[in-house]
């Protein structure tokens, strides 16, 4: 069997999850076993049943104190407790932060290979092509391992449920863990944005050099605002100081994925545009028509952005 | 407080990334060379920590003889000392370079006592394995969080923050303790007059180290298909507001 490992923060499947499970089902398809799915430090109904609609046969649910919130260390051994006794043919995680990070864990533990952020993978004989610089090259790499550990790309498949969705069994994983791995759990939560995230925000309207200051994002944040969306920003804008870095969308920021990106003027550097390129659609507003993100975007306007820009939020106005 | 900080030498970011023709490397010929982003930020971090809480921070990194110069950068800035594990340049697996990392650290602890704290970057700019430090860290049996974006000491605990998408989460680590950050930790200093006299003059020390090649062989690299996209004009200036609009509008998202 495939097993998947599944991110969540006690109540909801994370997005790279569901991205997991359902880059997850197909592989198994390939290789010809069931998909099964990992699910530490919760047995909660509903995710189970959200493993369920995407595939999942068989939920292996591991407790423990240790596992009371989420911890590199502890998550990361729990799967490798679960590579050593259930032997699975390939393991799987979302590649987002945490995925990432449990699987490397893993994969240290157990002193076998991880392929960090795949695209692509033949199981026959497990050839690979993966993300390289973000996105903006892909590297082809040939894995030999006693099992396949895997992410695959952040928003690199779309969520979507099974057509044939299982009621999955539910096996519980006894697990014997360390009291001192509770060493890297989360101690504290600090909410700053509670709702819409930027990775998740349907709207997103960002803002590059062309936006010139600090208090130059006011329209943009209004324009935002009105769509329910968020405001992004390029390198350039944290490396002026002039948005917060948590704003930042790119290789070294956020990755994005809304409806549609509204990127104001923003030149579409290859850094930036590997964290905008997830997007369904993407509006460009620039002064430039040849700048790099007009040529790439479904629609542009060529203007001033400081112009353009609030007349788009006064024409939603007028229309409401 | 003793900090070692692992760099990588990567060409600079945000210039056109292109592939040698035989797909087997990186065409640096008309490329320049830089920390990779995330560990410019934790050579910062790591010297504001000695700043502030005194001790020495060592910068080590292993590739071709000229990431020397890399490390050069990294005493400009601040760090004390300097230590390459020299390789023919050649792309090392994840595995590997951990493998040689952790000998490295263990043969400079050997030396000189332990490290307080390992810094790494989340992860490097171009091969973006995710996972180097975190095998050192398991290795030296360290404690190890990853994304972080904030960090403090307290007594014999590091308190380090790593954003979500929602806010920040709070981590304690026991030292000795290593962990990945990211940039926005800080904004990386400028190197001052001072500093650029200090680089020239570090010591840069050789460890040799190598080790048995892990399980993920690169085979290819290349570019990945662009989709031929055919921009839509909606208008010029604020004119073109009402043809936004109708897209939003279509989109659903008004």
């Amino acid at each position: 069997m495939l097993l998947a490992v599944l991110e969540h923060d006690g109540a909801a499947m994370a997005e790279a999850a569901r991205e997991a499970l359902t880059f997850g089902r197909a592989l198994a398809g390939r290789m010809g076993v069931p998909m099964h799915a990992a699910l530490i430090g919760n047995n909660e109904g509903a995710l189970v049943a959200t493993a369920g609609a995407h595939g999942a046969e068989v939920v292996h649910t591991a407790l423990h104190p240790v596992l009371s919130d989420y911890g590199p260390e502890a998550w990361g051994e729990v799967v490798a407790a679960m590579v050593r006794r259930l032997a699975p043919g390939a393991v799987l995680a979302g590649g987002s932060d945490r995925g990432n990070e449990v699987l490397a864990q893993a994969a240290a533990r157990l002193d076998v290979p991880f392929v960090a952020n795949c695209l692509d993978v033949d199981p026959a004989d497990w050839s690979i092509t993966r993300i390289q610089w973000g996105g903006s090259l892909l590297e082809d790499v040939s894995l030999s391992a006693e099992v396949p550990l895997l992410t695959c790309g952040l928003h690199s498949v779309a969520a979507e449920t099974a057509e044939t969705p299982a009621a999955p069994t539910v096996e519980e994983f006894a697990v014997d863990l360390d009291a001192a791995l509770a060493r890297t759990a989360v101690r504290d939560r600090v909410v700053l944005s509670a709702g819409v995230t930027l990775s998740t925000a349907p709207v997103v309207v960002g803002g590059g050099r062309g936006v010139g200051s600090a208090e130059g994002f006011a329209p943009l944040e209004e324009l935002a605002e009105l769509l329910g969306g968020k405001v992004g920003c390029s390198r350039a804008v944290t490396n002026n100081g002039w948005r917060p870095h948590a704003d930042q969308v790119g290789q070294t920021g956020t990755r994005i994925a809304p409806q549609i990106y509204i990127a104001a003027g923003i030149s579409g550097a290859i850094q930036h545009w590997v964290g905008a390129m997830g997007a369904k659609h993407i509006l460009a507003v620039n002064l430039d028509p040849e700048a790099n993100i007009v040529t790439k975007a479904d629609w542009a306007v060529i203007g001033d952005l400081h112009e353009v820009i609030p007349a788009i939020s006064a024409e939603i106005r007028a229309r409401r | 407080m003793r900090i070692c900080c692992c760099v990588k030498r990567v060409p600079a970011p945000g210039a056109r990334i292109n592939v040698t023709a035989d797909g087997q490397a990186v065409d640096v010929a008309h490329l320049g060379f830089a920390v990779s982003p995330h560990e410019e930020c934790g050579v910062e971090a790591a010297v504001q920590l000695t700043e502030a809480h005194g001790g020495e921070v060592t910068v080590l990194t292993l590739g071709a003889p000229e990431a020397a110069e890399q490390l050069r950068y990294a005493a400009s800035v601040g760090a004390h000392h300097g230590v390459l594990v020299p390789t023919d340049g050649s792309g090392w697996d994840p595995q590997r370079t951990a493998l040689a990392l952790t000998a490295a650290i263990r043969t400079l602890e050997e030396a000189g006592g332990p490290f307080d704290l390992l810094i790494f970057g989340n992860e490097s700019a171009d091969s973006g394995g995710f996972q180097v430090g975190i095998r050192v860290a398991v290795a030296l049996g360290r404690p190890m969080v990853g994304g972080i974006k904030g960090i403090e000491i307290d007594g014999p605990t590091v308190r380090a923050r790593r954003e979500t998408d929602a806010g920040f989460e709070v981590y304690e680590l026991p030292m000795p303790a290593a962990v990945g950050v990211k940039e926005g930790i800080n904004l990386p200093r400028y190197p001052t007059m001072r500093g650029r006299l200090a680089s020239k003059r570090l010591e840069v020390a050789e460890l040799a180290g190598d080790a048995l090649p892990g399980g993920q062989a690169m085979r290819r690299l290349h570019r990945p298909a662009e989709a031929a996209s055919e921009t839509v004009i909606l208008g010029t200036g604020p004119g073109a507001a009402p043809s936004v609009v109708d897209v939003l509008a279509d989109l659903g998202v008004l």
